[in-house]
């Protein structure tokens, strides 16, 4: 057989393995798929009859409304958060970032800046990596403005915030989102090139800059389905493992939001969107350390609850783009001056989304 | 064998590290374990995003945390070439 077909015969016994793991992979697939579809489909009546028929709460009650809401949301966030998760890994999976780089290396200004945004969006990254990315880019060539796009996008849009988004405020509310962020990166970039802010880098990062880096090539190969199966299946452990409890925590306060505080609440006791409360809210959320899953479930619930949608918006972009933290970790290379107009930039860009929104909507 | 763990001190790094010392285990080689933490080194590697693992100065993986299969079949490798 295999000297018919001018194969070595290890390799025509690896190839029938492949093709019979690739069988069984797309039958499984298939399986898992329709179980989820059936799941997801009968979340609402099944939280129904937990809450009102297995622990016989009132119908009418806050305890009960709160309780169905809470489990209602938790088991379609995480039923989403699996399959997306999966599938999106799936599809980037020869996605990384040195291939960012590479690609927005030899890119000019205007169309460097959307392409910084895009890519911030869709390439993921554990935020302690966001200083090395930032010498990486810089020190190949790329204006500090395309990577200050990148860096500005990437925390506000990720797979997991648009998931959380879509299944709990709809696809409006995602598509308002999204292009918000990838505006705020987009604006960011030019300013800080036109600013010139790359001068107010750490001395060393400009030293680094003068000599040119030499690219690392990281494998190029293709992906088989199966290192792409192994990428996503990966990465949905990972990423489910990491981000469950936050679900949690984030749908219990917007559940709690949702059953005690009377319909209304921001808007009576807040002011319906006074001018000075989008900065406000701004100031307060920048400090504030909080990554996407907490807050999208709390977004709801201040949404619910009567706050307008600019102000929460803005409230919740300034707390996921930047902390603390982060800017304790980025003094390692910026310095004061830059702090200050990144700090000051995002201050300005998320006031202004939030009275554009409030305005709008 | 000079296998390098990058990575500021996150808990993926971490992870990472903690692989890395099982698959040098694992996989019987003798090899020494460095972890990089100063930026300035892992610009001259060329790393951007962390976690990464070099082994002999060659990038192995970066941005993600290997499975300990993968680092040992690595290891192996590099061996051979060695």
């Amino acid at each position: 057989m295999s000297m018919i077909d001018g194969r070595a015969p290890e390799r025509g016994t690896d190839d029938t393995k492949e093709r019979l793991w690739l069988a069984r992979y797309v039958a499984v697939l298939v399986v898992l798929a329709a179980l989820w579809w059936t799941a997801y489909s009968c979340i609402q009546d099944a939280a129904a009859w937990v809450v009102y028929d297995a622990l016989g709460l009132a119908r009418e009650s806050h305890i009960g409304a709160s309780l169905e809401f809470f489990l209602y949301d938790t088991v379609k966030i995480l039923l989403l958060l699996v399959a997306l998760i999966y599938v999106i890994s799936w599809l980037r999976a020869a996605l990384n970032a040195e291939r960012v780089r590479d690609f927005l290396a030899g890119k000019k200004r205007g169309i460097g800046y959307a392409l910084g945004a895009m890519f911030g969006a869709i390439t993921p990254f554990c935020s302690c990596s966001s200083v090395p990315l930032f010498l990486g880019f810089t020190t190949a060539g790329i204006p500090i403005g395309i990577t200050m796009s990148f860096l500005i996008t990437s925390p506000i849009i990720n797979e997991i915030a648009v998931v959380l988004l879509w299944g709990l405020l709809g696809w409006k509310f995602t598509v308002v989102y999204v292009a918000a962020g990838l505006a705020a990166g987009m604006i960011g970039g030019l300013f800080m090139d036109s600013i010139r802010a790359g001068r107010w880098l750490q001395p060393f990062v400009l030293d680094a800059m003068k000599t040119p880096v030499i690219p690392l090539s990281g494998g190029r190969k293709r992906l088989t389905v199966r290192a792409r199966h192994t990428f996503a299946f990966g990465e949905m452990n990972s990423i489910f493992r990491r981000v469950w409890k936050w679900v949690i925590v984030g749908v219990g306060i917007g559940a709690a939001l949702h059953g005690l505080v009377p319909a209304n609440w921001f808007a009576e006791n807040l002011g319906a969107g006074e001018w000075w409360t989008v900065p406000a809210a701004v100031i307060v959320g920048i400090p504030l350390y909080s990554n996407v899953t907490g807050i999208v479930p709390v977004m709801e619930g201040l949404l619910t609850k009567g706050m307008p949608i600019g102000t929460t918006m803005a409230f919740c972009m300034s707390a996921v783009a930047a902390s603390i933290p982060e800017v304790v970790m980025l003094r390692q290379i910026m310095t004061v001056k830059l702090q200050a107009a990144f700090i000051g930039y995002l201050w300005v860009v998320f006031t202004l989304t939030g009275w554009l929104l409030n305005a709008l909507f | 064998m000079i296998i390098k763990v990058f990575g500021p001190g996150c808990s993926k790094c971490k992870e990472t590290e903690h692989i890395v010392h099982d698959a040098v285990e694992a996989s019987g080689m003798t090899a020494t374990v460095e972890k990089v933490t100063d930026l300035r080194d892992m610009m001259a590697a060329g790393v951007l995003s962390t976690p990464a693992v070099s082994i002999n100065g060659s990038l192995a993986c970066s941005g993600r945390v290997p499975s300990k299969e993968e680092v040992v079949s690595w290891i192996m490798t590099a061996a051979e070439k060695a």
